[in-house]
């Protein structure tokens, strides 16, 4: 067991193992500090300053999430002092900060609009320069809008730690700074492989899934956890459902995978709702697949497997099951096919 | 997998054989990047430089089908310069000596006569992969789809058992699985031999244990056909009726043209699924099944980890869950087949499967469960053989380097392999209609080393006839130097680019999986 320290936070007294940072103590002890750069599964940046605390004895207001949390230390997280930096911050983001919220696909689960919220930031403070980096959208998965970018550098890092990539770095100074692939090249100029795992890190709109955020707001779907239908790895995400529709995939916290997944998983969704579906029974008369009605698909299926059992015995009977369908359903699946058709004539293409 | 995932990022040593994990298992391929972040080697064998192989610290860039060779090799370096596992091999394993007889003649410079790679290197990575304190194999198709496919899994095997890296955190072999429930499908006795948790149907208590469970009076004692001998079956007339649930062998299984004259013979073909695949459109009846998203279920990942799948929409259409289709089929067949739920399926598919007993619905919505899991107590199992291996002692089984069934010849000179696409998965049924993946890879095209384009003067991007001796297929050529002289390549992803009319459908005869992996071709102009 490391070391425990104890420190206190808004007057509470909170005991953590020796090395912790400020921000994960407080956030231990249930004490709400907003963040922008800084995530839990990436290394820390201490770069936006949203995270400030005041603690008597240091010059300055640190950053939270890179300050580590020593013995007796005291800190305050809403302060009037650290309240106005925290204003100021907001401010300083908003006036270069296109503001089109109203049609911005992120609206409703945007960090920068939380915190704008939160602390009471109106947006006629410094009307600054505002950005015109064009959009970038001619891939078919990910909308970059650099024009709302607050140079978190999550993607960055998700980019280099989580995908292992490294293909969005941070470029120019000052008013110009922004992330962007090597020589300024759109993702679809660079070895970008569209996992899109940049996108779920983003706190605000600057990276959003083309489809799913501009068919529905963020606080219209339904989300509903699942296991990813294609390769082995079995990633879980959330699928989100709007009026009996599935319209987009987002990463939640996978037992696998964690937030991150592949371009199928993340994008791979159309087939659900393609045109091509398979909406009806079919059966083949004079040569031509013909809609039907359930009751007589599924008699002449039996008739026809009954007959041909009877005619020629069971093992006339094989059957292939699914390694793309549930447990459950492959299951049944070879119960059917020993207990009812009475063979053991059952594969599938685990081969392949 | 014998390991967990996450374990892969642990490992000092990983040896990725055959796999092409950043494209077809992009998220494990993450734990293989951090593991190498953290200082590990990668050794990647592979014919082609393929991405993986890009990121390895050694590529062995082998020959088509002579990974037996190189792994004999391996072990005949750590026999002889004394870097095997004594304690594991005495009390672990049995008939070593079998294995020291059959690798003394793979000498590195044997083995380098025949896989291409330097002797020097073979043994560097041999040492390697002995003295690291945990290593772990990888390994998907390019290992097991050709005809030596079992013993080349036995090979495998024996290095890691000789080495003693297997039953320990980070130390094992592991397949990868490609489709999402494989693993799933086999536990749940989708296979011709065994029931659920693969108990034999060759073994009487079994049959008396499922019959009962199953309310009949008997269970047929001889073991079934593989996919294989089914087609073989439909073809010459004993096989007359078959029920195809959510595959599509038209498209992914070799020697396409044979396979349609199969199921065209049948007397009856119903298919079940979610579109109108290539098998689908020539069935008498087609049953619209609903998609994952429609409905509740498990499936089980490559690390054996059962995990939840949720229902979110309604089904599409007059489309039914296929659990719900096959009851129907049942129960119209006289034997009522009725369960409220997935859930309940589950339950009983935990009192027959003593490796899946534990697991349960209520459990799994807090988080996935690797089997072995025996009771509700039981945590489950992140890695396998910790003190023993299932059958007690791990027995090596040393094998013979054989070459693949077809050689490049003067008629067809180049050799042609098959593989999978970061942006497509398997037949290309789900990931061609997506909407988005098929729009930024929308056209495939066949890998050729330039040296070989130029010798037959083609180009970038021209169209050309690829043939073997079972079929032809026109597809568009790019030149880079991913394949080396002698290899193409390309995968079975497009309907349009139906590779499988060309593969070879001679099988391995035990696991009866096709070579796929190798065939001879030629090429010309189209
Ligand atoms: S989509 Fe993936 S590869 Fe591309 S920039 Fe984002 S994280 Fe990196
Ligand atoms: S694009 Fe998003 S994640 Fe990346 S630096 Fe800008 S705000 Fe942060
Ligand atoms: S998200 Fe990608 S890596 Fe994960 S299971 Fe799906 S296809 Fe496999
Ligand atoms: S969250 Fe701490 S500096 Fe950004």
């Amino acid at each position: 067991m490391a070391e425990l320290i104890t420190l206190t936070i808004n007057n509470l007294q909170v005991s953590v193992p020796k090395g912790t940072k400020v921000l994960d103590a407080a956030r231990q002890a249930g004490i709400f500090i907003p963040t922008f750069c800084h995530d839990p599964e990436l290394t820390r940046f201490g770069a936006c300053r949203m995270c400030i605390v005041e603690i008597p004895g240091m010059r300055n207001l640190p950053a939270s999430c890179v300050t580590e949390a020593t013995e007796g230390m005291v800190v305050h997280t809403d302060s009037p002092a650290v309240i106005e930096a925290r204003q100021t911050i907001l401010e300083l983001m908003l006036a270069n900060h296109p503001m089109d919220c109203l049609t911005c696909g992120k609206n409703g689960d945007c960090s920068l609009q939380d915190y704008a919220y939160m602390y009471g930031v109106k947006t006629d403070f410094f009307q600054g320069e505002k950005h015109n980096f064009p959009l970038e959208d001619d891939n078919p998965f990910i909308v970059r809008d650099m024009n709302k970018c607050i140079l978190c550098g999550k993607c960055v890092r998700a980019c280099a730690e989580i995908q292992g990539n490294n293909i969005v770095e941070f470029a120019y100074r000052g008013f110009d700074a922004k992330v962007t692939p090597a020589m300024d090249m759109p993702l679809s100029g660079s070895e970008c492989v569209f996992c899109g795992n940049c996108v779920a890190v983003c706190p605000v709109g600057a990276l959003q899934e083309k489809v799913l955020r501009t068919t529905v707001r963020t606080w219209e779907v339904k989300k509903v956890k699942t296991t990813c239908p294609y390769c082995g790895t079995g990633c879980n995400f959330e699928l989100n459902v709007k009026d009996n529709k599935v319209v987009g995939i987002t990463s939640c916290d996978g037992d696998v995978n964690g937030r991150a997944l592949c371009v199928k998983g993340r994008f791979g969704y159309g087939f659900i709702h393609h045109p091509e579906r398979l909406t009806s029974p079919l059966i083949k008369k004079d040569g031509q697949l013909v809609e039907a009605s359930w009751e007589e698909a599924i008699d002449l299926v039996a008739q026809k497997l009954s007959d041909a059992k009877k005619q020629f015995g069971p093992d006339a009977l094989a059957v292939l099951s699914s390694a793309r369908c549930t447990n459950e359903e492959n299951y049944l699946m070879q119960k059917l096919t020993r207990a009812v058709f009475g063979t053991n004539n059952i594969d599938h293409c685990a081969r392949l | 997998m014998t390991n967990s995932i996450e374990e892969i990022a642990k490992a000092d040593f990983i040896l990725a054989i055959g796999t092409n994990t950043t494209e077809s298992h992009p998220i494990i391929s993450l734990q293989v990047k951090k593991a190498r972040r953290n200082g590990s080697t990668l050794v990647v064998a592979d014919p082609r430089r393929t991405a993986i192989a890009e990121l390895a610290d050694v590529h062995m860039q082998l020959k088509s089908g002579s990974d037996i060779a190189l792994l004999n090799g391996m072990a005949h370096v750590i026999i002889s310069e004394e870097l095997w596992d004594k304690d594991f091999v005495a009390n672990r394993t049995e008939d070593f000596e079998a294995l020291k007889d059959t690798v003394a003649r793979y000498t590195p410079e044997y083995a380098a006569e025949i896989t291409g790679i330097p002797a020097q290197t073979i043994k560097e990575v041999a040492r390697g992969y002995a003295q690291a304190p945990s290593a772990t194999i990888l390994y998907t198709m390019g290992i097991t789809q050709h005809i030596c496919g079992t013993h080349n899994v036995f090979a495998v095997a024996n290095l890691a058992m000789l080495c003693g890296q297997i039953g320990k955190p980070s130390s094992g072999v592991n397949p990868l699985r490609g489709q999402n429930n494989v693993q799933g499908a086999c536990d749940m006795g989708a296979l011709p031999n065994v029931y659920t948790g693969y108990q034999a149907v060759t073994v009487e208590d079994h049959r008396v244990k499922f019959a009962k469970a199953w309310n009949v009076s008997e269970l047929p004692a001889q073991p079934g056909l593989t996919v294989g001998d089914m087609l073989e079956g439909a073809s010459n007339g004993s096989v007359k009726a078959m029920y195809i649930m959510g595959e599509n062998p038209v498209l992914s299984d070799p020697d396409a043209n044979h396979v349609v004259h199969a199921l065209q013979k049948l007397d009856f073909l119903v298919v079940q699924d979610i579109f109108l695949t290539e098998t689908a459109a020539l069935a008498d009846v087609v049953l619209p099944a609903a998609s994952f998203a429609e409905k509740e279920g498990t499936f089980s990942n490559t690390e054996r980890r059962v995990q939840r799948v949720r229902k979110a929409i309604d089904p599409v259409g007059d489309s039914k869950a296929d659990w719900q289709i096959i009851c129907n089929v049942a129960t119209a067949m006289n034997y009522p087949m009725r369960y409220a739920s997935p859930a309940e399926i589950f339950d009983e598919v935990a009192s027959v499967t003593p490796s899946y007993a534990g697991i349960s619905y209520a459990r799994l919505d807090k988080e996935g469960i690797q089997w072995p899991c025996p009771n509700e107590e039981h945590p489950g199992t992140t890695y396998l053989h910790k003190d023993k291996f299932v059958r007690g002692l791990g027995k090596f089984n040393p094998v013979e380097y054989i070459p693949p069934a077809e050689q490049p010849d003067r008629e067809y000179p180049l050799l042609l392999s098959t593989g999978r696409r970061h942006f497509h998965y398997h037949t290309g049924t789900m990931t061609q209609r997506t909407g988005a993946l098929e729009v930024h890879y929308g056209t495939e095209y066949l890998e050729i080393n330039p040296d070989d384009a130029c010798a037959i003067n083609i180009s970038d991007g021209d169209m050309v006839r690829l043939t073997s001796r079972r079929g032809q297929v026109e597809v568009k050529v790019k030149l880079t130097d991913v394949v080396p002289q002698g290899l193409v390549f390309t995968s079975f992803h497009f309907p349009a680019v139906a590779i499988n009319k060309l593969t070879n459908p001679v099988r391995d005869p035990i696991s009866k999986i096709p070579e796929l992996k190798v065939c001879s071709v030629k090429l010309e102009k189209a």
